[in-house]
């Protein structure tokens, strides 16, 4: 069994609805994201075009965070995925360094690494995902790759030619496949991210990597006498700056 | 409201969370830096002793030791402080995962360290026989004194893998094409040689004349070479798109810029030639700058290196 997921590009309208369910099923805290769907506009109006790109984690078969994690807390999974032992975790970021997708963040929270599991909790139970589950268009697909009957091994089937997956020169094999892709919506060479340019907040960097509150003194002593515990409104309550831009007025 | 005309053929991300910036920041490079002076002072010293008698080098024995110990703690403990959880740095230990270069390293760099820490309280207490009399650890590390000479040839076959192993890091840091050449492995090894023999010659007072020569020549030769190399990358082409587009950070002018000439002109092209002048005509002062500069330009150029494939966005 390999499980795959394949996002039909032609299908998504950018609801952010796999977004949301996947922040909600993982408690995944503010200013990090294991699924985002990325906007991008091409084009000079009233000739422009919008494409929406669902961005996760690519369960790779050769996986560089794997290989990289010191202490294998990221492991393969039977069904091929790749999970993440956050007990085990000691933060040295590796896997951020190897991972050619960005797909992993340092939970500001547990100050380890995380990312998306293809929900594995969820999988084990015989469950779909949580953004499968989500999409009112159907445009995310999850199943078993190497079983011919699945519906998203007819999936592809059905698109050859047109079943892409993101950067295949890295070699890493990824189990995540797109149809209706292009250079531009893949590729993030092929398009402009215009620091503070935005739609409805602005395209910025995150000013921290971790917990912004956590000093390095903090990183040596919170395991043996324990931290304030931070929930999402602690990150509501934190100043702006210390997090990517929410400044609403649309376009600048 | 300000407008931007953004040209038809391009795209544009109009909507996107925050990506992360710079992850591995100046405690990295400040770690490579200080392991590249705990290596190098080994390999370079090894060199000298290889040509020169022990008495043309006065104080080597024990300065050499103790210059590694402090790097490598410094190395160490940088690496320690740059961890999200630093405590389950002992995961290394009990959960090993081989594939990774970080866990090899760890290892490798732990053992290093050790070895040089039993030399360096050997030498020490060796050169200093007033130094703690009665302390029975400083009069057993005294009976001690022939093991310094056995464990000498490990801790020199041992630096050159320390010293390397951050370039496989780097290699495995497969999101970041700027690291996935051959040549960091060379790089890393002439960085050792660079500041190694820089280090040795801010101590290298009242050693002989033909050794200060040999490492004037060890420091031009490494310096050259580096320097040689990072233009190599800086003007040719032939990497990838996303090298190629981190490149840019410095070629397109800016702080990377500055900061990357910085270091060739104080780290590679004035320590070059005060070392080449120095061959012919010694002046003491002049090579103790040489060495100064060099060792500030290493780290700015790494520095540089380090950063700037990180302000690339990945997806």
């Amino acid at each position: 069994m390999k499980l795959g997921f394949l996002v039909d590009l032609n299908l998504c309208m950018g609801c952010k609805g796999c977004e949301v369910a996947c922040k909600v099923e993982n408690e995944v805290p503010l200013s990090s994201w294991r699924l985002r769907v990325k906007y991008i506009d091409i084009g000079t109006f009233p000739d422009t075009s919008r494409s929406f790109t669902p961005l996760r984690c690519n369960h790779c078969e050769n996986a560089p965070c794997e290989r990289i994690c010191p202490v294998s807390a990221l492991h393969y999974l039977e069904n091929g995925i790749v999970n993440v032992d956050s007990s085990r975790c000691i933060g040295c970021a590796g896997c951020m360094m190897a991972c050619p997708y960005g797909a992993i963040y340092m939970d500001p929270e547990s100050n380890t690494a995380d990312k998306c599991t293809y929900c594995a909790h969820r999988v084990e139970s015989g469950m779909m995902p949580a953004c499968v589950v989500a999409c009112p268009v159907e445009a995310n697909i999850f199943g078993d790759v190497e079983d011919e009957t699945s519906h998203i091994s007819r999936y592809i089937m059905e698109h050859q030619g047109a079943v892409q997956v993101r950067k295949p020169e890295k070699h890493t094999n990824p189990k995540h496949y797109y149809v209706g892709g292009g250079n531009q919506t893949l590729n993030p060479l092929a398009h402009e991210r215009i620091e503070g340019y935005g739609l409805f907040n602005n395209i910025t960097h995150l000013k921290h990597v971790g917990d912004p509150n956590h000093s390095i003194l903090d990183r040596f002593t919170t395991p043996i006498f324990g931290h304030k515990h931070l929930d999402n409104k602690s990150f509501v309550d934190m100043p702006n700056d210390n997090h990517e831009s929410h400044e609403e007025g649309g376009h600048h | 409201m300000e407008h931007s005309v953004i040209e038809a053929t391009k795209a544009v991300v109009t909507l996107d969370v925050a990506l992360p910036g710079i992850i591995w920041g100046w405690m990295i490079t400040l770690n490579m830096w200080a392991k590249s002076i705990g290596t190098g002072v080994i390999l370079v010293g090894a060199f000298l002793l290889y040509r020169h008698k022990k008495e043309e080098l006065s104080g080597l024995r024990w300065k050499m030791p103790l210059i590694s110990f402090i790097f490598l703690n410094i190395f160490l403990l940088f690496t320690l402080v740059d961890l999200h959880q630093p405590l389950r740095m002992i995961n290394i230990f009990l959960h090993p995962h081989w594939t990774s270069a970080i866990t090899v390293g760890a290892w490798m760099a732990s053992l290093f360290t050790g070895l040089i820490t039993i030399m360096a309280l050997i030498s020490f207490f060796d050169a200093h026989p007033d130094v703690r009399r009665h302390c029975p650890l400083a009069n057993s590390c005294r009976k001690m004194s022939g093991l310094y000479e056995t464990i000498f040839p490990f801790t020199v076959f041992l630096a050159i893998p320390v010293t390397l192993y951050t370039a496989v890091i780097m290699a495995e840091s497969s999101a970041r094409e700027l690291w996935q050449a051959p040549t960091e492995l060379t790089q890393m090894l002439l960085a050792a040689f660079m500041v190694g023999s820089a280090s040795l010659i801010l101590i290298s007072e009242n050693w002989s004349k033909e050794a200060k020569r040999d490492l004037a020549l060890v420091l031009a030769v490494s310096v050259f070479f580096s320097f040689l190399m990072y233009m190599g990358e800086y003007f040719f082409s032939f990497k990838s798109a996303e090298a190629e587009a981190t490149l840019e950070f410095v070629h397109s002018g800016g702080e990377y810029n500055v900061q990357f000439w910085f270091a060739m002109v104080l780290g590679y092209i004035i320590p070059f030639f005060i070392a080449i002048g120095n061959l012919k005509e010694e002046n003491r002062t002049l090579m103790k700058f040489a060495a100064l500069t060099a060792l500030i330009g290493l780290y700015l150029a790494k520095d540089v290196w380090l950063k700037i494939p990180q302000m690339l966005p990945l997806s």
